[in-house]
């Protein structure tokens, strides 16, 4: 393999591997929020129990997050120098605000939360874990707004001598209707994310009647923010998928492996066969669905994959501009019907545990704990549509990725460092599940009065 | 002054509050296998970071962003230049990072001290390689006329370098020491105290061979000046120590260390990275910054909220300003039953 693909390969590893945290931190943050907020205005035991067991794994899979982010801030310069030469004055800034802006908030104020239980006034320790989520939180709207520099760029001018993209306008960038689209996507991902989550291990300790003080309301809560998770994913994504067709016609193609222009388009469930155009086995289409998708219209038309290829040709120059279609293809349906499955178990849950009622029998509990690895399939298959789906380009219409690497990084370099984060990833992987596994089936402390002396210690 | 200047001082800045605050606690890391005598003491040493070590280790995701911000070249130059030692740096500040949280989490003596491992390792590695890095920075490094790196990972292990990293792991080192002393009670405090004993020479030695190298080969008046005050305010650090007062040797202490980085940048500065081998291969603050635009955003928008930062990091410092005894440590080994609070 070349430095290319490799670098490729480890940037895909190591992103896909950081954001399997990144979801569940925000979204937890969020929901133990809640937990201690109701806490602070009930007084109730039950709560503060709830917020130590939810805290506790939520902090086990945030030292996950943070670590492998720092990955992340060195690795464009380290593998993608030219592209961080390319990019820099404009790409650089959102990364620097979000450092500035909220990783400080973040982990500042988690310091705070973990040992200041019997340190801060309940209101101000409250507030500390507020902070947290809410630097979480704006943290992801920065990484998002320098993603969408790279799907629809906007606010620069091109250096021709230099040979770079400059920064004209940080609201252009800040504003880019890409990032205002994502960034909700991204947040009811991860409400999503924490809510299934909440979900599987409740089920899990409810199903044998541990705890249900405990359990049922984090249920509940969690069925509630997963249901509306879902809608909030379903109408952002709709609204994305058509700034996408408006951007990047050719990921909306790639998404459909859709080869001809239509008017209008078919969506297709599933196909059977090649992808490629012309050796379709078998699928099952649902007419105009794909026009709607991408127009807003059952009768609009979507631009097939051969005539922008030739578009792009005319554009850019002789070059490949297709992704890899079965990846696109395959990584768009899964994304939606594994979040689209989620939601509507959490909407059969809600249904379930009406009017103060918990779901009988196991069956509810048994698919409710198997949902757990749903949304963490959609976040990754999303992630690898929508950068997949980018390709060649790694700056859109601007720069492509071959000419984004570090010229004096060697293939033998990249390949150590792959292997590196590979090995070390993985076996944290597996000491992280475990360690999440013991707690989530440990369950809460069996007493934590109010008026117990708080633990002081996290470590 | 110009925005480039201005944004050279404050990449300056955010090196030093790293080295000031990271500095501790990777001190601290290294450490730990040291001055403890039992898991509880092992327990205290931790936590006297515990609440600070995360938000410390921000500054230096503040000046990788800065750097990527305000000198895209400077940052992909360096980032890819030094690629090997920028990877031993991130897989030990992965394992310390998650060695913090998962000690905790299981009883048993093994477990504990394979993390108590992966502390000094994740500590010690990157205290030693900062300082190599910083020194190359300092030195120059081979670049082509594309300012792309053109040496290897040997080219950067120099005596130069190598004695800059002996310099911050001796000074990190002792920082630690100086901090825990000023943290701890009882038997801690007094091995604290020990330690700080210990590991003063070596790091005045070494600080002292290293500030008056870099003067002699790249130095200029002012660094000379500023590197003086380094080098006057550790030796106060090591003085008071000695006479107990611990409050007075820490601030001197940290004010060694920012001298000492100040005194760096300033015998780099116009340069970010001079190259040794093609004069057009140097970075300076003019060629590797971003435009002017750019910079006026960032300035804003650092002058708007690094205060706001400060302030709440200094109010954390505040809350958690208690020394740390045995009697702090609740009840049995808490992870046998439950770890304690909610981490």
């Amino acid at each position: 393999m070349n430095p290319l693909d490799l670098a490729r390969w480890q940037f895909g590893i190591t992103t896909v591997y950081h954001f399997l945290f990144v979801p569940l931190t925000i979204g937890l943050s969020l929901l133990v929020a809640v937990m201690q907020t109701a806490w602070y205005r009930t007084g109730k035991p039950q709560y503060l129990r709830m917020t130590k067991f939810w805290g506790k794994l939520f902090l086990i899979n945030f030292a996950m997050g943070v670590v492998t982010g720092i990955v992340q801030e060195f690795q464009f310069g380290m593998n993608w120098s030219d592209y961080s030469r390319f990019v820099g004055d404009v790409f650089g800034a959102p990364l620097a605000m979000e450092a500035l802006l909220a990783f400080f908030l973040e982990s500042t104020f988690l310091g705070l939360w973990i040992f200041g239980w019997d340190k801060l006034p309940k209101r101000v320790h409250l507030l500390t874990l507020w902070c947290a989520a809410i630097g979480s939180t704006i943290s992801a709207y920065f990484i998002l707004a320098a993603n969408s520099f790279m799907q629809h760029p906007v606010g620069y001018t091109i250096d021709a001598a230099k040979h770079r993209a400059e920064l004209t306008s940080i609201w252009a960038v800040l504003g880019n209707s890409t990032t205002l689209v994502t960034f909700p996507h991204t947040i009811f991902a991860s409400l999503l994310t924490g809510g299934v989550f909440v979900i599987a291990i409740s089920a899990w300790h409810l199903r044998n009647k541990r705890n249900v003080d405990i359990f049922r309301p984090s249920l509940r809560l969690a069925l509630v923010a997963t249901v509306l998770a879902g809608v909030g994913l379903g109408v952002s994504g709709d609204i994305e998928a058509k700034i996408m067709t408006e951007q990047q016609p050719m990921k909306m193609a790639a998404a459909e492996a859709l080869y001809h222009t239509s008017k209008p388009a078919s969506f297709s469930l599933f196909t059977v066969g090649s992808l490629n155009g012309h050796s379709e086995v078998f699928s099952i289409r649902v007419p105009r669905v794909l026009s709607f998708m991408a127009t807003g219209s059952l009768n609009g038309k979507v631009e097939g994959i051969d005539n922008l290829q030739q578009q792009y040709e005319q554009q850019y120059g002789p070059g490949d501009y297709r992704p890899l279609i079965a990846v696109t293809y395959w990584s768009f349906r899964f994304m939606i019907g594994f979040g689209l499955l989620a939601a509507l178990i959490a909407l059969i849950g809600l249904w379930l545990v009406r009017r103060g009622q918990l779901p009988t029998g196991r069956r509810f509990y048994t698919i409710a704990l198997w949902s757990l690895p749903l949304p963490f399939l959609a976040n990754s298959l999303g992630w690898i549509f929508t950068e997949m789906g980018r390709q060649p380009w790694l700056v859109f219409g601007r720069l492509k990725t071959e000419a984004g690497i570090s010229p004096s990084v060697t293939g033998g370099e990249v390949l150590t460092s792959m292997i590196v984060f590979t090995a070390l990833y993985g076996t944290l992987a597996v000491i992280d599940v475990w360690l999440m596994a013991h707690f989530a089936k440990a369950g809460p402390a069996a007493e934590v009065a109010a008026g117990d002396p708080e633990p002081v210690f996290a470590y | 002054m110009h925005l480039h200047d201005f944004w050279f001082l404050l990449i300056a800045v955010l090196w030093s509050g790293y080295f000031l605050l990271e500095g501790f606690d990777f001190g601290v890391g290294i450490l730990l296998p040291f001055v403890s005598r039992d898991d509880v003491d092992r327990r205290i040493t931790i936590n006297t970071i515990g609440p600070v070590w995360d938000g410390n280790e921000v500054w230096l995701l503040t000046a990788g962003g800065a750097t990527f911000a305000a000198f895209p070249e400077w940052y992909a130059s360096l980032f890819s230049g030094f690629y090997l030692a920028l990877l031993l740096i991130l897989v030990a500040l992965i394992v310390r990072g998650v060695a913090f949280e998962f000690r905790s989490k299981r009883p048993d003596a093994r477990w504990r001290s394979a993390w108590d491992k992966a502390i000094f390792w994740g500590s010690a590695l990157p205290a030693l390689l900062w300082g190599v890095a910083f020194a190359n920075i300092v030195r120059g490094v081979p670049l082509n006329a594309a300012h792309d790196y053109t040496g290897n990972f040997f080219t950067l292990l120099n005596p130069y370098a190598l004695l800059g990293g002996i310099t911050t792991l001796s000074l990190f080192t002792l920082h630690g020491a100086v901090f825990l002393a000023l943290k701890t009670t009882g038997d801690l405090r007094s091995s604290a105290n020990r330690a700080v004993k210990r590991v003063a020479p070596v790091a005045v030695v070494a600080a002292a061979g290293f500030l008056l190298w870099t003067e002699i080969s790249y130095g200029k008046a002012a660094s000379a000046v500023v590197a003086t005050i380094a080098a006057l305010a550790l030796l106060g650090a090591v003085a008071f120590s000695l006479r107990g007062r611990e409050g007075w040797a820490f601030t001197l202490n940290a004010a060694a260390i920012v001298a000492a980085v100040a005194a760096l940048f300033i015998a780099l500065y116009p340069n970010v990275l001079p190259s040794t081998s093609v004069a057009a291969g140097t970075l300076t603050v003019t060629n590797a910054s971003s435009t002017g635009y750019t910079l006026a955003v960032m300035s804003w928008v650092a002058v708007i909220f690094t205060p706001v930062v400060l302030a709440y990091q200094a109010w954390t410092y505040w809350v958690f300003r208690k020394r740390l005894g045995r009697g702090d440590i609740p009840g049995p080994a808490p992870a046998s039953i439950e770890p304690a609070a909610v981490g």
